[in-house]
């Protein structure tokens, strides 16, 4: 045992000693960041994909770049200004904890709110859990139902699970071939025993947008509590509480220029809407979410609000056109090509198209240059086509076939082109190869054919 | 001095960082065969399916996401694949899957190409699991377009035991 420990003791004196001497650790990231650059020039390989390049991205409903202006207004907060914002005994405290209030004036500003209403969290997916298990345990002696749609982003369904694990029920509203939920079938789920409706304002998928201002005064009727999660609709269509006349809103940083491991949670003051908290801790967030609020991320997600607010406008023209230019060059090249979701009430950064007769994930795999994916980033590693596409009543075989592509405040006309040029030559390559484009050329209907089904 | 100091860090941290690169952990997501077949795919394209020399084997389904059409052209004196043609709608294991069985039929005989099996074709490319039934797939197309080719060889022969043909390769 003794001479167990001395010879782990000696090897790690000797190991460090090694290290010390020969090999310096890196200490910056940024020096990371630019030996990663320095290997562009000979392609890059990963994951067995060898690519000249860097991709064009292509996937800013995954997540978006960070804004740089965002990331000026954070760094002074991770290198000089480190205090625990919830330090009462000194500056560094005092001043971080103003710069968290501050953030928190920049989300509340662009979404119509008091700041007292909004407390910050780690990202969408927590704020979804707060807002849905929070609010039924809450309530539950009362309230024993929810209603929500078969189109939400997965946080919210399994959300939803877990409370009907607990006895809760759920009702999921089916959507129109278009993805927007049916005004007359949500009034008709409102029970009185229901405790909140959760529907999303911007599809993550599709991008759709669904008619906020309408439900919000459904549940007005029925004083039932309304969340949204609004991650994909934050800085990108007017987002209003009072309008919309939502109690709970849930919000992230990282898709709108922000850093990502940040969120926040709106929450009504009047009428007041009470939730259980899902963490507990030293009580900070007004007892809701314990735990060191991040000041940096704080920080750069009401910057994001704030750059998000002047540039709303500019930035809907600028990728409504590039939208129009993708979507026109596809389809001046190529037949069959199908937008999933509503034409009209969609955001214009997510185009969501299916290639018919073309497998995504063949598409995929040729679209190295592309950074995009075919679904949701959650899902886009499963063989089953989309759960939101199938909602929809897209038929099977068309929902093996869809991508999305998303544009966001970076993206140039050059990429748009170069996504076009490699969209158009990939599809007509797999056409070539795939039999079911052969048989429609000659006259045969797919869906009269006895498919063997495996 | 603070500054100097964290200078001179980065600078060298930059340079090591430079020489020695992590070695490339990431599991691959395809193998290179893979790869390989499917940006260069063998004996894509189709035979004439009336010709009574060549059968043709339809398997899979577009709601699966994976359709595969296998065809060959058999030589009726030896009983040998002379050539072998394919066309698939599917994820990239499915495309590299039946161009791999295309080139493996090519030149065997009828007798022997029945025997391929799917765990071949996936050692081949080594796909993981999830893809499996991509090589099962192929193994089954090659079996259909036997059976087909077959099935018009008796149907010519006139014989009365005529096995009824693939009805998906019939369509």
């Amino acid at each position: 045992m003794a001479s167990k420990l001395l010879a782990s003791t000696l090897r790690q004196t000797l190991l460090s000693k090694f290290t010390t001497t020969h090999h310096v650790r890196p200490l910056s990231t940024a020096a990371a960041v630019a030996a990663d650059y320095h290997e562009d020039t000979d392609g890059i390989t990963m994951k067995g994909v060898k690519i000249s390049g860097r991709p064009l991205y292509l996937d800013v409903q995954a997540t978006s770049p960070v804004d740089p202006r965002v990331l000026d207004a954070m760094l002074p907060f991770y290198l000089s200004r480190y205090g625990n914002p919830h330090s009462r005994t000194h500056l560094f405290g005092w001043e971080s904890e103003n710069a968290v209030e501050a953030a928190r004036s920049q989300v509340a500003s662009l979404i119509g709110a008091s700041p007292k209403e909004v407390i910050f969290t780690s990202g969408a997916t927590e704020s979804n859990n707060i807002s849905i298990k929070g609010v039924l345990h809450f309530y539950k002696d009362k309230k024993r139902h929810v209603i929500t749609t078969q189109t939400e982003h997965k946080c919210v369904l399994d959300s939803c699970r877990h409370l009907q694990q607990e006895g809760f029920e759920v009702t999921y509203l089916p959507v129109k071939s278009d993805g927007i939920i049916d005004l007359d079938q949500l009034r008709s789920a409102i029970r009185p025993d229901t405790g909140l409706v959760s529907v999303m304002a911007v599809n993550n998928e599709i991008g759709v947008i669904q008619p906020m201002e309408e439900i919000g005064q459904i549940c007005k009727e029925f004083n039932v509590p309304f969340h949204t999660d609004a991650a994909q609709a934050l800085g990108k269509i007017p987002v209003d509480v009072e309008k919309w006349n939502v109690s709970l809103m849930s919000l992230s940083g990282h898709k709108i220029y922000g850093p990502k491991g940040v969120g926040a949670l709106y929450l009504r003051r009047r009428p007041r809407i009470r939730v259980e908290p899902q963490m507990n801790g030293g009580g900070q967030e007004r007892g809701l979410r314990s735990g060191t609020v991040p000041t940096p991320l704080v920080v750069g997600m009401g910057a994001a609000c704030e750059l998000a607010k002047m540039e709303m406008q500019y930035d809907e023209k600028r990728i409504k056109s590039l939208q129009e230019r993708l979507l026109n060059g596809v389809r001046e090249k190529l037949d069959g090509v199908v937008v999933n979701g509503s034409e009209e009430r969609r955001y214009a950064g997510n185009l969501n198209l299916s290639f018919a007769y073309v497998e995504g994930e063949s598409l995929l795999m040729g679209l190295k240059e592309v950074a995009v994916s075919s679904g949701s980033a959650c899902t886009s590693a499963s063989l089953e086509p989309s759960y939101v596409l199938r909602a929809l009543g897209v038929d099977e075989d068309m929902a093996h076939t869809s991508i999305r592509f998303g544009i966001g405040r970076f993206t140039t006309e050059a990429e748009i082109d170069r996504a076009v040029e490699l969209t158009v030559h990939q599809v007509e390559k797999l056409r070539e190869m795939s039999p079911l484009y052969e048989m429609v050329k000659e006259g045969i209907n797919i869906k009269d054919i006895q498919w063997s089904q495996h | 001095m603070l500054r100097l100091v964290s200078k001179k860090v980065l600078g060298l941290a930059s340079q090591e960082g430079l020489v020695s690169r992590p070695v490339q952990v990431l599991p691959r997501m395809y193998h290179e065969r893979v790869i390989d077949h499917y940006d260069k795919p063998r004996n894509v394209g189709s035979l004439d399916k009336n010709d009574p020399t060549v059968g043709t084997g339809l398997v899979g389904a577009p709601a699966c996401g994976d359709v595969m059409k296998l065809q060959i052209k058999v030589d009726e004196v030896t009983g040998k694949i002379v050539d072998a043609r394919f066309k698939t709608f599917g994820c990239g294991s499915a495309i590299a899957s039946s161009s791999v069985a295309s080139e493996w039929v090519k030149g065997k005989q009828l007798e022997e190409v029945v025997t391929i099996k799917n765990t071949e074709i996936a050692k081949y490319l080594s796909l993981p699991p999830v893809k499996l039934h991509c090589s099962m797939l192929a193994e089954d197309a090659i079996k259909a377009a036997v059976k087909d080719y077959e099935a018009k060889r008796a149907k010519s022969n006139g014989s009365a035991t005529a096995a009824p043909a693939a009805k998906a390769a019939e369509a």
